[in-house]
């Protein structure tokens, strides 16, 4: 007769090395998840470091107030921040006033209109606009948009704000899509059938049940779709010029803060020169906004959770 | 706007009808050969039905009858699940709701309904009770309270709520809530209130409120319940339907389909023997 079940089991628990595998995994584990935490700890203090260091040259005071950016001048260089601040909120303005309107009619349609075939094909195609590398996007604001707008308004420059702007809103139309679709779709259909029994239509459930029932999860992805806008690089170095300047005009050359940064470690200031730390300290200053972008995405989708 | 004339003009919107159809001056609803397919299901056959104004119809079977299919063809929210096909025709109030010319809101904006699960908006219980008068354009805010105040009285739990008008409905007991979903659906002062099981997620006590609720609610509304409850159907309702199979087996006042079933189907589901 064979051994009991029981009996087999007692003997294979009692094996040394499985014990050990089982001590083992978690501290593997752990190990593994620390090289992501300490990566970010790592280019954070970078950051700091190389920051304080541009402001043993440069006054924090210069930088913050200051609204004039030449660092290259010969004479006298200056390191106004707001400028490069100016540029990047021009083009986030533009992609924001592009992306939300059209990323929320593509949310509300598939999660309210939109039968599950359809669903089933514009989804994915949302998410293959997401993979599109942002240097494609920029060579299609440059040698697309940029000619089209100037064919409609002659005084549009070639390089401009309008339209880096746009084109880095159709970058984050799908996120705020397929996010604010997520939300959406999350809302119960009970409560959307409690709403058509009323006799609303679909419209009124979209408007008046759906989104604000979602609108912790929309709220998020529009901060989120913004986090994006400031940090894009690319589009805006190939499209939108470098010019850093503090003013309003949207049709002529700016520079955004990403930009610049481009435009530096293309290799127009050499290691430890001021202009060489100045990079440090507006990255720092662009991780500061997206932070603060991510931290308030976190604190709106708390704020506005309808309970459901 | 004083809410009893805006009734007594719903009910008196079709005296047409009314002569024309001496038989049928008490109906509401009159359903004649309907018919209903979910794709190649077979869910309703040959539904005959005259639903009474003013009085509790309650609609029995084992679950997969067709009743709560029924319930739903009643306000057309069954044409929400896809591949739904209907033949046969619905008159509500002397109208076919099944013509093109007839929209559903309007349907629904006459025939309240309340569901199985309370499902409140997410929303402060102010909001939930003003949504459809909201939506049917009723702006005036004095308006408004007044409607809200008079939904919550009439669904029994204005005393529970009044201090808490703005809290989110989510926030208070599951009884409240579907007391909650009737006044939302008594504040657009309907004709007909449909209720599919609606303390069938309700413990007892609460269970016992709206069936009073129910019993005060039908001196002014026509009221038809589906309910998987036998001895809530024989307490609250005035006639009784009995489905089986997507057929109406039996159909009379509801004191003689308790004490006395004409069909020995009917009577084996009351006794307990299946479903």
């Amino acid at each position: 007769m064979r051994t009991s079940v029981q009996d087999m089991i007692a003997q294979s628990k009692g094996k040394k090395n499985k014990k050990f595998i089982e001590k083992l995994i978690p501290v593997i584990l752990f190990l593994i998840a620390s090289v992501s935490v300490l990566t970010t700890i790592g280019i954070v203090m970078t950051l700091i470091i190389e920051t304080i260091t541009f402001f043993t040259r440069v006054p924090i005071t210069d930088f913050l107030l200051g609204t004039t950016w030449l660092p290259f001048s010969n004479k006298e260089a200056q390191f106004g921040i707001w400028p490069l601040i100016v540029g990047t909120l021009k083009v986030t303005a533009i992609a924001i006033l592009v992306a939300v309107p059209i990323g929320l009619s593509a949310a509300i349609y598939l999660s309210e209109y939109a039968t599950d075939n359809v669903r089933r094909v514009i989804k994915p195609v949302l998410e293959v606009l997401a993979g599109v590398p942002t240097i494609v996007y920029g060579f299609f604001a440059l040698t697309f948009v940029t000619p089209v707008l100037q064919s409609l308004f002659p005084e549009i420059k070639i390089f401009n704000a309008i339209s880096p702007g746009i084109v880095v809103g159709i970058m984050i139309i799908p996120m705020i899509a397929s996010l604010s679709e997520d939300a959406m779709s999350s809302v119960p259909k009970s409560i959307r059938d409690g709403a058509l029994a009323m006799g609303s239509t679909k419209f009124e459930v979209a408007m008046k049940i759906t989104v604000p029932a979602a609108l912790s999860g929309i709220i998020a992805s529009v901060v989120l779709g913004i986090s994006r806008a400031i940090g894009e690089t690319m589009i805006v170095s190939l499209a939108a010029g470098s010019t850093p300047k503090f003013d309003g005009d949207f049709a002529g050359s700016i520079q955004t803060m990403t930009a610049y940064i481009v435009q530096v470690s293309k290799g127009d200031a050499g290691y430890g020169t001021t202009i060489y730390y100045s990079i440090y300290a507006v990255g720092f200053t662009l991780f500061l906004f997206t932070m603060a972008m991510n931290i308030l995405a976190g604190y709106m989708s708390k704020r506005f959770r309808e309970e459901y | 706007m004083n809410t009893a004339t805006i009734k007594t003009n719903i009910n008196t919107a079709q005296p047409a009808a009314e002569t024309a159809q001496q038989v049928e001056k008490d109906s509401v609803y009159s359903t004649r050969q309907l018919n209903l397919w979910y794709g190649n299901n077979h869910a309703l056959k040959n539904v005959d039905l005259e639903i009474g104004e003013n009085e509790v119809t309650a609609i029995i079977g084992p679950s997969g009858c067709g009743k709560s299919t029924y319930l739903k063809t009643l306000n057309r929210m069954v044409e929400l699940v896809p591949s739904v096909k209907t033949s046969g025709e619905i008159q509500y109030r002397g109208r076919n709701i099944f013509d093109s010319d007839y929209s559903v809101e309007e349907l629904r904006t006459r025939v309240g309904m309340v569901f199985q699960k309370p499902n409140p908006f997410p929303k402060s219980i102010y909001d939930n009770i003003a949504y459809g008068p909201r939506i049917h354009g009723i702006k005036n805010r004095k308006i408004l309270d007044e409607i809200v105040e008079k939904s919550l009285r009439g669904a029994a739990i204005w005393d529970e709520v009044k201090d808490r008008l703005n809290e989110n409905a989510y926030g208070i007991s599951g009884g409240q809530q579907q007391r909650i979903c009737i006044a939302r659906a008594l504040a657009i002062e309907p004709d007909v209130i449909l209720m599919d099981e609606p303390t069938s997620a309700l413990d007892p006590i609460s269970t016992l409120k709206v069936e009073e609720l129910v019993q005060e609610l039908k001196e002014q509304y026509s009221i038809i319940i589906v309910t998987h409850n036998m001895q809530q159907a024989a307490r609250i309702s005035d006639k009784t339907a009995f489905f089986l199979n997507g057929e109406v087996i039996e159909y009379d006042s509801t004191d003689a389909i308790f004490s006395n079933p004409a069909d020995k189907r009917t009577e084996d589901y009351i006794s307990g023997r299946f479903g």
